[in-house]
């Protein structure tokens, strides 16, 4: 019975193509737009989160001062004495590399560049994920004698070297010269926007003396040898640093450590909270769809009395024609969502390239949204179908 | 006592409406139909014909009064029984054919046979044997649309005949056809209620039209002012 009546549901659809296709229509573009959405902002999270994890894992952030962004508010500066502390009194770090920073108009022939040169040591590389595509980091004697050699990113090279291989070149930074010992592998934004591969590293020294003119030390980069213990990690370089910058107890930090891994917990859940938020608007228009469906079968109703008329005259159950315009109304809005899923497929697909996140389908959203299509069928289509199901045959067939 | 009579109406009595408005349509009907008849209901509009041809079809009930198809009291029925009634043993054709649109002959034939839950070969096998009833042979797969008023009719007719009914009731079948359709639409009844001893009730204002019968039933103000029986020639 079940088959049958789903057979006569496929005949009055086939029988109005056209109005069938413009009833599913709100549902078309609800559940495609649900799934478009929902697929875009989780490209959208997994670029974020990839674009974390190329900052380098396990890193902790120590900055002076309680504010987030740049600038210590005040606070004084690290000093070369607390990274080798860290290195030293810490067992649980691997790599610690002390910062300083300028920006600096940077030379070659008749292109310059404005970018940030950074002092540091060969830890930078290894704690912040950097490859060298050309060339070779410091040794240790420039790093101790504050050699003016450099390293640069791959937007520095661009704007002065185009794509010509820079290793072995001299650039000038303010009023003195640079050897470019090497390239480094491009990582592309950050989550905040900004270029990474924007950046000249130099020894620390280098910078300090002829760039910042102080021993400072703006911020200090620090690997931990493991996930477990950033916790362990980040309590033990608070404790020293209270102490070392005597900070008496009770008085707040004049410092902050900050851990990449809460950062990316902090960006992905504010992206997924997008998604979510984006994707609930796309379902109010299902539900816009679904009333559309309701409109439709009502005016299909009213339209087809003759014909629920003939029906019951010839021996059909009121549950038998409730069960059709339901069927009809559960097929055509499964039918809307079968269509809305290709065309979501389509338009993440481009839109995710457009936008330049990674497409990740996602069959849970997918199967979602079919299914709740298929919902909104029966819960709007139950009340034209009772409509027509108590419709008494007499009137129905004297309907005009 | 069992009653093995087709149709028995005793003293049915059909009120429309309540209090200083209702209407009496039926004031007391007595009709007894046996297997195998050809009655016409003939009357002007008002007359009741149409609301007797809706409680003899089990699409109303009486308000007083009782209704017996083939012994059973079809007033006590529910409105599911009804249609499970007309299911297995009435066949309807209508004065504006009602055929579904857009819908082939075929299509139409098996509608009743799908209500029944009949499988997919044995509908294709009935439908066509019912369409070659009516002569529309190899018009299977026209729509409506495509077919003339009176084939529009005879699709009609093999969809009412397609269940093999006890009873078929037809409210001015030639309603909406010219003359000449019209003549062979009654001929084609005729031929179903002769060859078959299909049992036939027809309404009709027209006389020409009640000549097929052999039996005539004249209403008047819901009263059955006459009822004559053709001798058979």
């Amino acid at each position: 019975m079940l088959w049958n009546t789903l057979l006569l549901a496929l005949r009055a659809i086939r029988r109005n193509l056209l109005r069938s296709f413009l009833t599913v229509l709100g549902i078309v573009i609800g559940v495609s737009a649900v799934i478009t959405m929902v697929t875009l902002g989780n490209g959208a999270t997994r670029s974020v989160s990839d674009q974390i994890a190329s900052m380098g894992s396990n890193l902790l952030m120590v900055r002076p001062g309680q504010r987030f962004g740049p600038g210590s508010g005040g606070a004084p500066s690290f000093r070369i004495a607390d990274v080798e502390a860290i290195r030293d009194q810490i067992s649980l770090v691997a790599q610690v590399a002390p910062i300083a920073n300028r920006m600096a108009t940077v030379v070659y022939q008749a292109n310059n560049w404005s970018t940030d040169v950074q002092g540091t040591t060969n830890d930078y590389f290894a704690a912040g994920n950097w490859n060298l595509v050309a060339g070779r980091s410091f040794t240790a004697a420039e790093e101790r004698a504050g050699r003016t050699v450099c390293v640069i990113g791959q937007t520095v090279r661009e704007n002065l070297f185009g794509g010509q291989n820079p290793v072995g070149s001299q650039i000038r930074i303010r009023q003195f010269s640079c050897e470019v010992i090497g390239l480094l592998h491009p990582k592309g934004q950050t989550a905040f926007g900004t270029d990474q591969d924007d950046v000249v590293v130099m020894p620390l020294r280098a910078v300090q003396r002829r760039l910042t003119g102080s021993q400072d030390i703006g911020r200090i980069t620090v690997s931990v040898r493991d996930n477990e213990s950033m916790d362990a990690a980040r309590n033990q370089i608070e404790l020293l640093l209270r102490e070392r910058r005597n900070i008496a107890p009770g008085q707040d930090d004049d410092f902050r450590v900050m851990d990449t891994r809460q950062l990316a917990e902090t960006l992905t859940s504010t992206t997924r909270t997008l998604t979510l938020l984006l994707g609930a608007v796309a379902a109010v228009s299902l539900m816009v769809g679904g009333i559309g469906i309701m409109n439709i079968m009502l005016v299909s109703v009213t339209e087809r009395t003759r014909e629920i008329g003939t029906r019951l005259a010839i021996g059909a159950l009121e549950r038998d024609v409730l069960l059709q315009f339901l069927i009809e109304a559960v097929v055509l809005a499964s039918l809307g969502g079968l269509v809305g899923i290709a065309l979501a497929t389509a338009a993440s697909w481009f839109l995710a390239g457009m936008m330049g996140v990674p497409y990740l389908f996602d069959p849970f959203i997918n199967l979602v949204s079919f299914v709740f299509s298929a919902a909104i069928g029966v819960i709007f289509g139950f009340f034209p179908a009772r409509r027509a199901a108590g419709l008494n045959p007499i009137d129905a067939l004297r309907h005009e | 006592m069992k009653d093995d009579t087709l149709i028995r109406l005793l003293a049915v009595r059909k009120i429309y409406g309540r209090g200083p408005t209702a209407f009496e349509a039926l004031k007391g009907i007595d009709l007894t139909i046996d297997g195998g008849e050809f009655v016409a209901i003939m009357g002007h509009s008002g007359s009741g014909k149409s609301t007797t041809m809706n409680i003899l079809g089990c699409l109303d009930v009486p308000s007083g009064g009782s209704y017996r198809f083939l012994g059973v009291p079809v007033e006590q029925l529910s409105r599911d029984q009804r249609a499970l009634l007309r299911r297995h043993y009435l066949g309807f054709v209508f004065q504006g054919f009602n055929l579904l649109a857009r819908t082939t002959a075929l299509e139409n034939v098996e509608l009743p046979l799908i209500y029944r839950g009949e499988p997919a070969a044995a509908r294709r096998t009935a439908a066509r044997a019912a369409l070659d009833q009516v002569g529309l042979l190899g018009w299977e797969h026209h729509t409506p649309a495509e077919l003339s008023g009176g084939q529009q009719q005879r699709v009609a007719i093999a969809r009412a005949i397609v269940t093999r009914p006890a009873v078929l009731l037809a409210d001015e079948p030639t309603g909406n056809l010219d003359s000449t359709t019209s003549r062979e639409i009654m001929e084609l009844i005729r031929t179903l209620n002769g060859d078959q001893g299909l049992t036939v009730l027809m309404v009709t204002h027209e006389a020409e039209m009640a000549a097929y019968a052999r039996r005539v039933v004249n209403f008047v103000d819901g009263r059955v002012e006459s009822d004559r029986r053709k001798e058979i020639v």
